[in-house]
């Protein structure tokens, strides 16, 4: 792009121009979903479309945590995505480890299976998933909601990628010293790790935030939803209330933009570190 | 975080205050405002506190059946009227014959018979009526005497004549009634006028290829063809209540809820100017579905004894009437219309004409599920990609492929109920 | 603990969660594909029929089935495509030596990757509203008319494909810049010394060395898109004229909300194999024309 024939200026221009053009597409619909949800009820179907409320107030926010149980939903999400975090990172990190360091028999038979099988769509095995659930009784629980994010294969595969460059020395040692593998694992695995965990945790708690389909399926009570699954009902039964609604979009958009905003470094390199071929 | 977890803790913490609590779902603005015919309730019964679910209208029945597949249902419910059939053949419902007999105040007979009918299956009643639900036409009675017809149109021909008279008016860019092609409502209302039942066979086969539905699809097709009726869903209009006071269509066919909306929305000088009226029937006022909700306990709930006390309170006419008030819902007990603010409502007078021609829909289980496709095919007979004869014997292919569990599960009960009968053909 | 003895105990827990509440749930899957388990079954078990491939039969005779395959073809075949080049179109502006301000930049086309769809679905339905959206106003500047972006059934597909080309181009534009970056400057260099034109470089030097990037950028987002539900569940419920009913919309309305599970089974084996079918079929291309 840098030496197109046109005059340096010129190229300068619309690379910046395109940038800045591509930045108001991606950040638009953010900034007026924000704007829109300061407004009045009623204030953003006028045309033109108003860009700012001409009297800002967090009503509707108000009204969505006193009125539709938002705080409820919030706490749910929040729940949900700490406890599928922590498991994940815990046994994704174990696994990932031993596939990448330690020989057991039968260990690349069990990660090429891995490996094929993730290209199974998870929805395949939701129909059985919830028979299986509901005769052990987790319909209508956290613990359903949780159970399938426990552990998967990405972030095994993301955690023995990064634990290759692990030097051998440094675990031989030890184990010549006679510690045992459990605090081996402990203090100096995962300590080495810690980018990579970082890292998949981030990518475990998007995941289970945004998640739709599953919890959709398996929290039908009320009481025990999910924002996106709160989200989507509740703006099926207020079309007409978009500010509301905007404002349940960003109760629900804004921690994980926040979480990526402050830990995006580990998140674009964790993102890198999956998708190279192993 | 640690916020929300106290929150959370807060709210468990008055949750058990030692009464029974009797877990009570209803669909829509209903679920909103019944609760506030709940402290009465409570302070009648001190030692019951109840417990109100919202359900999302347009998810309703996945809810229920999610719920039902997870073993979480409540422990009554006010459900769809089409729906109950289902959930008997489910087992998930109480039958209520015994609790009816001792309720004096819940009698049968005060009840619109197509509304009772609808909870009573197999001779055993399984509902009690909330709310009854039947569509009819709302209509302009300024733009049909604008064009000459003097009384509301009572047969097929007789709509069909004020109908061309107002196209002829309006022009090209207006019509003279909406059928929303998003729901399957306006077909099946005329459908449901026919001499014919809608399933034949105890609800084996589709009859849809029946004389009778046939005339009812031809009338449906000829609405759209001479452009009578443009071609949109609901949600294309928008604004159905402030295009009707446009005058782009004339004739709205619809629900009782729509008596409270056209109150507010429309300017007051165009109030005088709209009304109900029967359907009109191929040869005089015809019926129509009996529509609405229900209550059913559900046989899962350990509460029973107090949530019948709930559906008792909830059908005293004097909470109906109450009800009505507050939401605008129609009462399905004739004592609840002698009521004044009912009895002298200009507006619903057409539905309790019409209460009384009501009829059930076919009581099987996969009816939902038909009338989805009911809705499709109408859909596409308006738009003119199917004739009516191929309508006909698309909706019948349609429902005789839903309904073949059904028949396998007749027939296997047959057999065991009979052996010999089957072994002597 | 010996370390191969240790190896089974730390990968044990991974995978049985995985081998139980994954593997065993899809071989159940497949078995539950050959049978009609329905609501009826829910409730009594002796409501249950094997009825082999039925299923399947019925499915591909369905026509209902067809067109939401032909709306995820659509879908997949539009979007894909356009997703990938506005991604890479999105790298090659961040790896531009001309370009200021490139951290702020790259964070916001990011910025949507991270939403929720549901979210932001919600926020989309009301962007294009054929009267009161922003897109229909700008629109309008340039004088043309209002679009019914979501009731028309030739605008509705299309909507729901520009939705997941802003929601999704931020992530493959990562993989792309980490490719582009590792192109070594003096080729670009020796080639405009040869006089290439831009255009020539971006074919011959660019495109060749992103292909293995390209490959699995391409893979990765076929799988995603071809797995549609959440945008059409929430921007148009299916609608109109059932235009906007995926393979996925359909799975989740036979198995959740008519409960067939069976049926739901078939549907979503049947996408399993299309998926698989497609993606071998690149894969294969790409070997036969050197990729990798």
């Amino acid at each position: 792009m840098n030496d197109s024939g046109l005059s340096p200026r010129l190229a300068k221009a619309i690379v910046n121009g395109l940038l800045i053009g591509l930045a108001v597409l991606s950040l638009a619909p953010l900034l007026w979903m924000f704007a829109v949800s300061l407004m009045q009820p009623g204030e953003a179907s006028a045309f033109p479309p108003p860009l700012w409320s001409s009297s800002p107030s967090l009503h509707n926010y108000h009204e969505l945590f006193s009125r539709m149980g938002m705080g409820r939903y919030l706490f749910n999400s929040f729940l949900v995505s700490t406890l599928v975090t922590v498991i994940a990172v815990l046994l994704n990190t174990l696994a990932g480890y031993a596939f990448a360091k330690l020989a057991f028999p039968g260990r690349e038979r069990v990660f090429r299976l891995l490996l094929a099988a993730l290209v199974i769509p998870a929805q395949v095995s939701m129909m059985p998933l919830f028979l299986m659930l509901k005769q052990l009784g987790l319909i209508n629980s956290y613990a359903g909601a949780v159970v399938p994010g426990m552990a998967g294969i990405f972030g095994i595969f993301l955690v023995r990628q990064y634990a290759r460059s692990i030097p051998d020395e440094l675990l031989e040692a030890p184990r010549i010293d006679g510690a045992g593998e459990l605090r081996i694992f402990f203090q100096i695995v995962l300590p080495a790790l810690r980018p990579i965990l970082v890292t998949l945790a981030i990518f475990s708690f998007l995941g289970a935030w945004n998640d739709f389909m599953w919890p959709l399926i398996v929290l039908s009570n009320e009481n025990l939803q999910t924002l996106p699954v709160a989200l989507a009902s509740l703006s099926r039964e207020h079309v007409q209330d978009n500010e509301m609604m905007m404002a349940g979009s960003v109760v629900t958009v804004v921690p994980v933009l926040l979480l990526f905003l402050v830990l995006q470094r580990y998140y674009l390199q964790g993102l890198l570190v999956g998708s190279v071929k192993g | 975080m640690a916020l929300c977890a106290l929150a959370l803790l807060g709210s468990c913490s008055h949750r058990d205050d030692g009464r029974e609590v009797v877990r009570f779902w209803a669909m829509g603005f209903e679920g909103e405002v019944v609760t506030q015919l709940i402290p009465e309730f409570e302070r009648r019964h001190p030692g019951i506190r109840v417990e109100v679910q919202q359900l999302p209208i347009t998810a309703a029945h996945e809810k229920l059946l999610t719920a039902f597949a997870g073993d979480a249902l409540p422990d009554v419910c006010a459900i769809g009227n089409t729906w109950i059939s289902e959930f008997a053949l489910l087992d998930a419902l109480t039958p209520l014959d015994p609790r009816l007999a001792q309720t004096p105040s819940v009698q049968a007979r005060d009840y619109f018979s197509g509304a009772w009918d609808t909870g009573v299956i197999d001779g055993r009643a399984y509902a009690v009526p909330w709310y009854v639900e039947t569509r009819l036409p709302f209509y302009r009675q300024d733009l049909l005497k604008q064009v000459g017809i003097a009384r509301p149109p009572t047969t097929w021909a007789e709509w069909k004549t004020a109908m061309a008279a107002i196209k002829r008016e309006v022009g090209p860019d207006r019509y003279a009634v909406l059928f929303p092609l998003n729901e399957p409502e306006p077909l099946l209302n005329l459908g449901i006028q026919s001499p014919d039942p809608l399933l034949r066979e105890d609800g084996r086969y589709g009859n849809f290829r029946s004389p009778g539905f046939k005339r009812a699809l031809s009338f449906y097709r000829e609405v759209f063809d001479r452009r009578w009726a443009p071609l949109a869903s609901n949600t294309q209009i928008a604004n159905v209540w402030n295009e009707f006071g446009r005058g782009y269509f004339s004739f709205y066919v619809n629900g009782p809820w729509n008596i409270a909306e056209f109150k507010r929305r429309l300017p007051a000088d165009l109030q005088p100017t709209w009304m109900t009226m029967p359907l009109p029937g191929e040869h005089g006022p015809g019926a129509s579905v009996a529509g609405g909700a229900s209550f059913v306990l559900f046989r899962s709930s350990q509460h029973q004894d107090a949530a019948w006390k709930l559906i008792a309170y909830l059908s005293e006419p004097e909470v109906q009437v109450r009800f009505h008030g507050l939401s605008g819902n129609l009462p399905p007990r004739r004592a609840a219309w002698d009521a004044p603010v009912l009895a002298n409502d200009v507006y619903a007078r057409a539905f309790r004409d019409q209460l009384e021609r009501a009829r059930p829909t076919p009581k099987v289980p996969e009816w939902e599920r038909i009338a989805m496709e009911i809705k499709l095919v109408g859909e596409q007979l308006a738009n003119g990609r199917l004739s009516v004869d191929e309508a006909a014997a698309e909706l019948d292919r349609r429902a005789d492929r839903i309904l073949e569990k059904r028949r396998w599960m007749l027939d296997r009960q047959a057999a065991a109920q009979m052996p010999a009968a089957g072994a002597s053909r | 603990m010996k370390p191969a003895t240790a190896g089974w105990v730390f990968a044990a827990p991974a995978l049985s969660v995985i081998g139980l509440f994954f593997g065993l749930p899809v071989l159940a899957a497949l078995a539950l594909s050959l049978t009609d388990f329905d609501i009826y079954s829910l409730a009594h078990i002796d409501n249950l029929r094997f009825v082999a491939f039925d299923n399947y039969v019925n499915l591909l005779r369905n026509p209902l089935f067809w067109s939401a395959l032909g709306n995820t073809l659509y879908f997949v075949v539009v979007g894909v495509p356009l997703s990938i080049a506005v991604s890479l179109g999105a790298a090659m502006l961040l790896h531009s030596k001309l370009g200021l301000f490139k951290p702020f930049f790259r964070t916001a086309f990011f910025a949507p990757v991270v939403t929720t769809v549901v979210a932001v679905a919600v926020i989309w339905r009301y962007l294009f509203h054929t009267r009161y959206g922003l897109v229909n106003w700008v629109l309008s500047w340039v004088g043309i008319d209002p679009v019914d972006w979501l009731g028309d059934p030739h605008w509705a597909m299309p909507t729901i494909i520009l939705f997941a080309v802003w929601k999704n181009f931020g992530y493959n534009m990562i993989i792309f810049l980490a490719g582009l970056q590792a192109i070594p400057e003096d080729l670009h260099e020796a080639a405009r010394i040869d006089g290439a034109s831009p255009g020539r470089q971006f074919r011959h030097i660019t495109l060749p060395i992103l292909g293995p990037v390209l490959l699995m950028v391409s893979i990765l987002t076929l799988a995603g898109y071809f797995q549609l539900f959440a945008e059409p569940y929430v921007i148009t419920q299916g609608g109109p004229l059932q235009s906007t009913v995926s393979v996925l919309y359909l799975m989740y309305e036979e198995g959740f909300k008519w409960w067939n599970l069976g049926n739901a089974s078939a549907v979503a084996f049947l996408l399993f194999v299309l998926m698989t079918a497609v993606t071998s079929g690149l894969m294969w291309v790409a070997r036969r024309k050197g990729v990798e």
